[in-house]
């Protein structure tokens, strides 16, 4: 009787270590306990042209993450692409003339919406519209446009 | 024609062998029923598949964290990119090297002593024995230790990873100076629930499947002597490391195909 109960134990002991080496994983290596949808909401942003940006990319304000992007579409009216930011509600406080910005981390890293507050009074409200937004830089247009304006200036 | 004579009896016997292979799962899978009733059988099987495979997931898994961190490191300190170690850990070991390496150290530590233990079982007609009394062998012998291979794998791939990624931290932070805060954050961020770690569980779950079954039917289907049961044993290593990483490749087109 003692053997099997030592058994129970050991068995005992390694499926709850099991457990455990899976809920590290879930909860302290994946993102699961950072961002739930619940306490989250959505606005959307029309950009000119929102370049390598891709669902999941993060947004942040001040160079703090504050939400995600949860979906990007092309819109055939405006020609604009409609990005949908969801942003934790902790931080519902965004004047409604937020400008929107899609810049790249370093030279070559993930690009990310950047939110820059403006001077109103009212807030941002779920499902809202940011209205200001900047395009993202694409990096062969500036050099091409640089190196156009470099061989124009040595023809003077 | 002495060529295409060997290869049309070559896929005959493979094809007859694959048939008793699935009629034996069939019948294994139909005995969980009586598993359930008699849970002592379960953990008994428990103890000896998981819980004498737990070290050596264990030290494996720490050291192949500490060699990935140390790898990662020199690597991406070449690029100014120390910061993103984590990311390499935790995603190399998540999707891939917990759930395989895992897998095939249990075909080894585990599988082959499951086929050894059947084969001895039958050659020393004790299967036979326990028909003549009107006691199923499958039901009896077979399923609680399919069962426990099922249970078994996923929670040793989840410690394999867990241990591992630590072991990367313990290099990388400790050793080579990347930044502690920096190694966890970048890794929530990009390590997903669902795209990296059900699908490393769901993983781990196929090979548990597959390594036990293969382990268990070449132990019931040796040959009775000695001899047919040393060549079991070999069969199921080597039949469960193709097969693990064959699968492998095969999930991992299928799960992460679409980045």
């Amino acid at each position: 009787m003692q053997h099997t109960r030592n058994q129970d134990t050991l068995v005992g002991l390694f499926v709850a270590s099991g457990i455990a080496g899976l809920f590290f994983l879930a909860m302290h290596v994946s993102n699961l306990s950072s961002f739930s949808d619940e306490d989250s909401y959505t606005v959307t942003a029309k950009f000119e042209n929102s370049g390598g940006l891709k669902v999941k990319s993060p947004v942040s304000a001040a160079g703090v993450k504050i939400g995600k992007v949860t979906s990007i579409s092309f819109d055939p009216k405006t020609y604009k692409s409609v990005v949908q930011l969801s942003i934790n509600s902790k931080y519902n406080t965004l004047p409604d003339d937020t400008t929107a910005s899609v810049f790249t981390a370093g030279l070559l890293g993930e690009q990310y919406v950047n939110l820059e507050p403006g001077g109103s009074e009212t807030y941002l409200k779920k499902g809202g519209e940011i209205e200001i937004t900047q395009s993202a830089i694409i990096l062969e247009k500036a050099i091409g446009q640089f190196l156009f304006k470099s061989a124009a200036e040595e023809k003077k | 024609m002495d060529f295409i004579e060997g290869l049309g009896r070559s896929s005959r016997i493979s094809f007859n062998k694959l048939g008793r292979a699935t009629h034996f799962l069939i019948q294994t899978i139909s005995g969980v029923m009586s598993v359930f009733m008699r849970p002592r059988l379960l953990t008994k099987q428990l103890y000896s598949v998981g819980v004498m495979s737990f070290l050596i997931i264990t030290i494996s898994g720490l050291f192949v964290g500490m060699v990935l961190g140390l790898q990662g490191y020199y690597t991406l300190s070449d690029f100014g990119a120390e910061e993103t170690l984590g990311v390499m850990v935790a995603a190399s070991l998540v999707r891939e090297l917990g759930p395989v390496v895992s897998a095939l150290l249990f075909a080894g530590r585990a599988g082959s002593a499951l086929t050894a233990e059947i084969g001895l079982m039958k050659a020393t007609e004790q299967l036979s024995g326990m028909e003549m009394m009107a006691i199923d062998p499958i039901k009896r012998i077979i399923t609680p230790r399919f069962l426990a291979g099922l249970i078994s794998m996923p929670l040793l791939a989840g410690i394999f990873s867990a241990v591992g990624i630590i072991g990367g931290q313990i290099v990388g932070s400790g050793l080579l100076g990347v930044d502690e805060g920096a190694y966890w954050s970048q890794m929530q961020a990009s390590i997903d629930f669902y795209d990296d770690i059900i699908n490393g569980v769901i993983k781990s779950i196929v090979f548990g499947f597959v390594a036990s079954w293969i382990a268990l039917f070449e132990g019931y289907d040796a040959i009775p002597t000695s001899e047919g049961v040393s060549r079991a044993t070999t069969r199921t290593v080597v039949n469960s490391a193709f097969t693990i990483l064959g699968l492998d490749f095969i999930l991992t087109a299928l799960m992460f195909g679409d980045h």
